[in-house]
């Protein structure tokens, strides 16, 4: 059964530019699906249209048989529940602990004030515990966040993200500010997140062959177009170039 | 750097630096102020300020009455401040690019700042005067006019580098307005507005003794008073009371800056 | 098996907080200026006001000082030759400052200068600044005579300090290969000054010495107020409490808002042309 539809989504930011032309794609519950293409192609701007944190201007997209375009303010608080958010750059706050981060994953339950006093449950706390542990990264959950490696504040991310007992993880270039170990740590760790937990990854990745080793299904994208929706093993050479654009067929390779 | 463009430097200096002589010229000539003179009292002014203003055995007897208005002032300044913190932090965070709610409000936000930040502390001082008569609340009000305006610019400014991304995640997850600005812009911000508000109490504190000066209140007020009556000594006492404060306040701010920043 | 690395209250609550030296003092400093805020109300002196009647009066004389603005012991002309003192006075401080500032700040920048000349110079400087300027005004003010020159001398101490702490930051971030470049080439001392540090530094100096000038420009006004320093703060002082008269105190107020509007305008584009990262003090 299909978690995820997106019918004839289109999204410009100027009236002169079309950024994302006429995409359709259907993501199933537990997939594991990338979506690359070269820079600029709107992966980024896709990936936010799902979440409403960009407003499209065309189409539909279904979560969950939940239409995402028609939802108010508080319908929109409850859909965001439930997709976490893994970013290039993590997106923590610097400032504040681990454990601090990784709760902040639970606002979209709370009312204002519960989540302005820190009246967080101790099931959430235990949880965020289990969490952090799971991930390998629980010696740290008292320190600042600034503290941490590139690779330990991306695994303190995918916490925040989980620990919203989401159905749907959107991961911005999760590994493209990381070292090739922490990035395998990272890509290991979301696989596990939907062989596991059952939980849908869509990841944006700039790397072919990571998409290759770990994705269900590849979606390529180019200059706001699907040119390519398939398994990894459907995406040949060819169909490389074709994503890419032919001219940085070499570079791709290197 | 070539021929050209050098004399075209040398050139430039050298008008600037005559604008600059001419401007002085005519400032001296409005103000009627000599140069030569004006620097000539320094030696002079240094000699009376060695000779007549020291503190005696006699002026310690108005310590206490000293104290307790140099008190005054303290509180004051930092009551004046740190409402004024309160009141800046909810003009910044409507005035911020990143956490605004909408360019009106933000826009208001700013010129409200603007004008209490432009209208100088003297004039509040003696507007509030009028109704408000010779009292503390006087003096409170005039620095915390000024120092919203100030403290307003100065957030904002820290709220705009607090990082967009840690706002962009917390609208992700589904947070509330509020629980994104409580918990993702003001953690970041804050030991950098505290530094600020710990430099406008120290500046208050200078700027009370002017306020108080105009509106009769605190240490301004008792130093006016013997300044007037001519008693050097007590003046020296006063003067070296406030300096005392302000230095102590300066260390303590500086040592929580060291530990927060 | 409880694991060890969850911090737990003695209820058995889990921590969240680091509890580091920081987070705590800054915690400390918020509630120790909330006590004293609390107490400075209760221990205020309260002598003659009466909260209702005076906030009415004052957005009374808020509305016809700016809403009536209108000049009636003196015309337009006299009032910008006022303006024009009070903006001599700031430049003179600036300008006399600024150049006194850089010498002293030569001594100051601990790439130039022998430590210990470095720490007395910085040790003055605190304590100049520890004395408020309408003192310093006043005290030369009896030392000198009254006239522009207390004015400007006393105006002269804090910009010296201000800017002598500016300028002397300016000059340590100079590079230090520029220093070793010319020292290798037998250049003395002040031909590393004039060649090495003035030229990558100019700009900042200027645009410094010009915050400066905005500052006193407010400065002057409140000397005029508060020191007899003469100009448009003087006719403030006269306007507000000799005359009582609110038109005209809105009309003084207008112009002085203009020109620190115009001041703050100029120096906000020099702060986001030369230095966009810093915060000025
Ligand atoms: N807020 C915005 N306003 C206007 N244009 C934007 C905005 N965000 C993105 N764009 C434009 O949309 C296009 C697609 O951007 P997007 O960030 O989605 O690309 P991307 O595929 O994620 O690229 P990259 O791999 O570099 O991250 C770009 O041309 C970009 O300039
Ligand atoms: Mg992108």
């Amino acid at each position: 059964m299909s978690l995820l539809t997106v019918e004839g989504l289109g999204k410009s930011y100027t009236a002169d530019k079309q950024i994302l032309k006429n995409i359709n794609f259907e993501i199933k519950a537990g997939e594991f699906v990338s979506i690359i293409g070269p820079s600029g192609a709107g992966k980024s701007t896709m990936l936010r249209c799902i979440n409403r944190m960009v407003e499209f201007n065309e189409g539909n997209i279904l979560f969950n048989q939940q239409d995402v375009g028609s939802l108010n303010k508080k319908g929109l608080r409850k859909l965001r529940t439930n997709i976490g958010m893994v970013f290039q750059h993590y997106n923590l706050v610097p400032r504040l602990t681990v454990i601090e981060n990784v709760l902040h994953g639970r606002f979209g339950y709370k009312t204002t004030f519960q989540g302005l006093l820190g009246r967080y449950t101790e099931e959430e706390k235990e949880r965020a515990f289990y969490l952090l542990e799971k991930l390998g990264i629980h010696e740290h959950a008292y320190k600042r966040c600034d503290q941490l490696s590139g690779g330990q504040q991306q695994r303190v991310g995918i916490c925040r993200a989980l620990i919203q007992e989401p159905k749907l993880v959107l991961c911005d270039e999760p590994i493209a500010s990381l070292d090739p170990n922490s990035s395998k740590i990272i890509m290991d760790h979301l696989k596990s997140i939907s062989t596991e937990m059952g939980i849908t990854c869509l990841v944006n990745l700039h790397q072919v062959e990571v998409a290759q080793h770990y994705s269900d299904r590849i979606i390529g994208l180019n200059n706001g177009e699907i040119v390519f929706n398939g398994t990894a093993y459907e995406l040949t050479q060819e169909k490389i170039n074709h994503i890419y654009g032919t001219k940085t067929k070499d570079l791709i390779i290197a | 750097m070539n021929e050209k463009t050098m004399r075209k430097h040398r050139w430039q200096s050298g008008i600037f630096l005559l604008i600059l002589i001419v401007l002085t010229y005519l400032s001296s000539a409005i103000t009627t102020f000599n140069f030569m003179e004006g620097m000539a009292t320094i030696p002079e002014a240094m000699g009376w300020i060695f000779s007549n203003l020291l503190v005696s055995q006699e002026s310690f007897e108005k310590l206490p009455k000293i104290l307790e208005k140099l008190a005054e002032t303290i509180f004051m300044s930092i009551a004046a401040t740190t409402i004024a913190a309160v009141v800046s932090l909810f003009l910044g965070v409507l005035g911020s690019n990143t956490t605004k709610v909408n360019n009106f409000l933000s826009v208001f936000a700013r010129f409200i700042a603007s004008v209490s930040r432009n209208i100088p502390v003297v004039a509040w001082s003696l507007i509030l005067l009028i109704s408000f008569g010779q009292n503390s609340v006087t003096g409170f009000l005039a620095l915390f006019a000024g120092t919203v305006g100030f403290l307003t610019r100065a957030f904002i400014e820290s709220i705009d580098e607090a990082s967009q991304s840690s706002v962009e995640a917390l609208t992700a997850t589904g947070a509330t307005y509020f629980q994104i600005v409580g918990k993702a812009v003001i953690p970041q911000c804050l030991p950098q507005m505290i530094s600020w508000v710990l430099f406008m109490v120290e500046t208050n504190i200078r700027n009370a003794t002017l306020v108080g000066i105009l509106t009769g209140t605190g240490i301004g007020y008792t130093f006016d008073m013997y300044y007037k009556m001519l008693n050097y000594n007590v003046v020296a006492l006063i003067t070296l009371c406030i300096v005392i404060t302000v230095i102590i306040v300066d260390l303590i701010s500086n040592y929580v800056r060291k530990v927060i920043l | 098996m409880e694991a060890t690395y969850i911090k737990r209250k003695k209820d058995g609550r889990i921590h969240i907080m680091s509890g580091n030296k920081g987070d705590i003092v800054l915690k400390w400093t918020i509630i120790i200026l909330a006590i004293l805020t609390v107490v400075a109300f209760l221990f205020f002196n309260y002598a003659g006001l009466e909260l209702g009647s005076a906030i009415r009066e004052t957005a009374y004389n808020l509305k016809v000082m700016f809403l009536e603005p209108t000049l009636n012991h003196f015309d337009l002309g006299e009032a910008f030759y006022q303006i024009g003192i009070t903006l001599g006075l700031a430049f003179l401080a600036t300008i006399i400052g600024a150049v006194i500032a850089f010498f002293l700040s030569l001594m100051t920048a601990a790439n130039l200068a022998p430590v210990w000349v470095s720490r007395t110079v910085r040790v003055f400087v605190a304590i100049i600044r520890a004395v408020p300027t309408v003192l310093w005004v006043l005290i030369f003010a009896i030392a000198a005579g009254l006239g522009s020159e207390a004015a400007i001398l006393g105006m002269l101490f804090h910009s010296i300090a201000y800017l002598v702490k500016a300028f002397s930051e300016a000059f340590e971030e100079v590079d230090k290969g520029i220093f070793e470049a010319l020292r290798s080439t037998g250049a003395n001392w002040w031909h590393i000054v004039k060649s090495g540090v003035l030229p990558s530094t100019f700009t900042y100096l200027l645009s410094w010495t010009f915050l400066r000038f905005e500052i006193n420009f407010g400065v002057a006004v409140a000397m005029g107020a508060a020191a007899g320093a003469g100009g448009i703060g003087f006719e403030l002082f006269m306007a507000s409490s000799f005359y009582f008269d609110l038109r005209e105190v809105g009309f003084i107020t207008y112009s002085i808002l203009i020109i620190a509007f115009l001041l703050e305008v100029i120096s906000t584009r020099l702060k986001k042309r030369y230095f966009p990262a810093t915060t000025t003090k």
